[in-house]
């Protein structure tokens, strides 16, 4: 009890810090999230009969949607329910999205438990740059400079020839729309 | 792609954000619904002649009241529903008590007169008409507040679309006060109190569509 606390403390911190702006201590958040969502989706899945490569997809998806919606969290109030209220979210979502896949699991050979050996992966089935390729011209454009090349809000309004307020604009725009392609292209 | 690619992705440049805009936003939405639902009301309906007597000015206060303490409890839950896990800390059993208190002033004046009264009281002169329109005025501002949610995070969406449509229905019950005729609670209780469930109703029922994010 006392060690989540301690944890819970220091995420909140660093959100804290995070939603007034600092990058490092966003950065720190994000790595210390995906940890404890990565297992969070590794338990349910397995609960729920699925395999558990689908956990990266949704650790990705959740950390996307924790980043677009930073702005509901109340710093009043504990970090931890806030964080697992959207992970749960997301994987109600994606469970009821991928239903008819629960019916047809095929029944195979008893020795295919031990043909795979599950390495800890860290990678999601989705190609950043092919779910990019998929967002408006001005959207890619936007995230290209700012997110990718870490270009200032300044400096990439200055390259693009818009206003730095459109920047911004496209940027919060396109890591919303990426969460749509995203579940797009899970349902293909 | 690699968790840590996103991580990077996401944290390069950001942006501080104001986590007081979900309140804000919320409390414009509901401005602008009670500014539209009023207009509606006065333009296609129009204000009811008789108020300069002070015994309709006073029901027409009751009736309104309602309505605004319907809309001012289903804003303050509606607020926590708008933060992912909100749902899981507010007393939304507290939205029913406003309706429980006017039945039951509505029964305490039925049983205190005779039983031929009842019929009357219960349905007034223009039920139809009321049963209309707090539905449809209430269109306006649900659908104002429906905007406000979407920039928000709701993890409960039934519940959420449903106290949308009771804040809605709430907003519109008040506005249309102005111009109901009919001066009686259980008139009030039964067709203010019925439209705003059936606004409820259809709040849940639209919610898991309109405000899925």
């Amino acid at each position: 009890m006392k060690r989540e606390n301690a944890k819970e403390a220091s995420l909140r911190t660093l959100m804290i810090a995070g939603l007034n702006g600092d990058t490092a201590a966003y950065r720190t958040l994000l790595s210390g999230l995906s940890g404890h969502l990565r297992a969070y989706y590794r338990g349910k899945l397995v609960r729920a009969g699925r395999g558990t490569e689908e956990a990266e997809d949704l650790v990705q998806e959740a950390l996307i949607a924790v980043h677009t919606r930073r702005h509901t969290y109340d710093p009043t109030q504990l970090l931890t329910p806030w964080v697992y209220a959207i992970a749960r979210y997301k994987l109600i979502d994606h469970l009821r999205q991928s239903q008819s896949t629960l019916t047809n699991v095929p029944i195979e050979d008893a020795s295919e438990i031990i043909a795979a050996h599950d390495e800890p992966a860290t990678e999601s089935s989705l190609d950043l740059n092919k779910l990019l390729a998929m967002l408006p011209d001005k959207v890619r454009l936007a995230i290209q400079c700012v997110k990718i090349e870490g270009l200032s809000v300044v400096e990439a309004a200055a390259r693009c020839g818009i206003s730095e307020s459109a920047v911004k604009t496209n940027v919060h725009r396109g890591l919303k729309e990426l969460n749509a392609v995203i579940s797009q292209e899970k349902t293909k | 792609m690699k968790t840590e690619e996103l991580i990077d992705l996401l944290s390069t440049n950001v942006e501080p954000v104001d986590t007081q805009k979900v309140v804000r936003s919320l409390g414009i939405a509901i401005g602008a619904g009670v500014v539209l639902a009023l207009l509606a009301c006065i333009v296609t309906l129009g204000i009811r002649p008789d108020l300069d007597n002070p015994g309709v000015f006073g029901f027409l206060l009751v009736k309104m009241g309602f309505g605004v303490v319907v809309t001012v409890l289903g804003w303050h839950l509606l607020l926590k529903h708008t933060r992912p896990g909100g749902e899981n800390h507010s007393r939304i059993f507290l939205a029913a008590v406003p309706f429980a208190a006017l039945m039951a002033l509505a029964a305490v004046n039925l049983i205190s007169v005779p039983a031929s009264h009842w019929g009357h009281l219960m349905m007034g002169e223009r039920w139809r008409e009321c049963l209309l329109s707090i539905p449809i005025i209430a269109v306006v501002p649900f659908a104002v507040i429906t905007w406000a949610v979407r920039m928000a995070a709701p993890t409960n969406l039934l519940r959420t679309g449903a106290l949308a449509g009771l804040v809605a229905g709430g907003i519109s019950a008040a506005a249309y006060a102005l111009h109901c005729p009919d001066d009686s609670l259980p008139f009030v209780a039964l067709w203010f109190g019925g439209t705003i469930v059936l606004c409820t109703l259809a709040g849940a029922a639209l919610g898991p569509r309109l405000l899925h994010w």
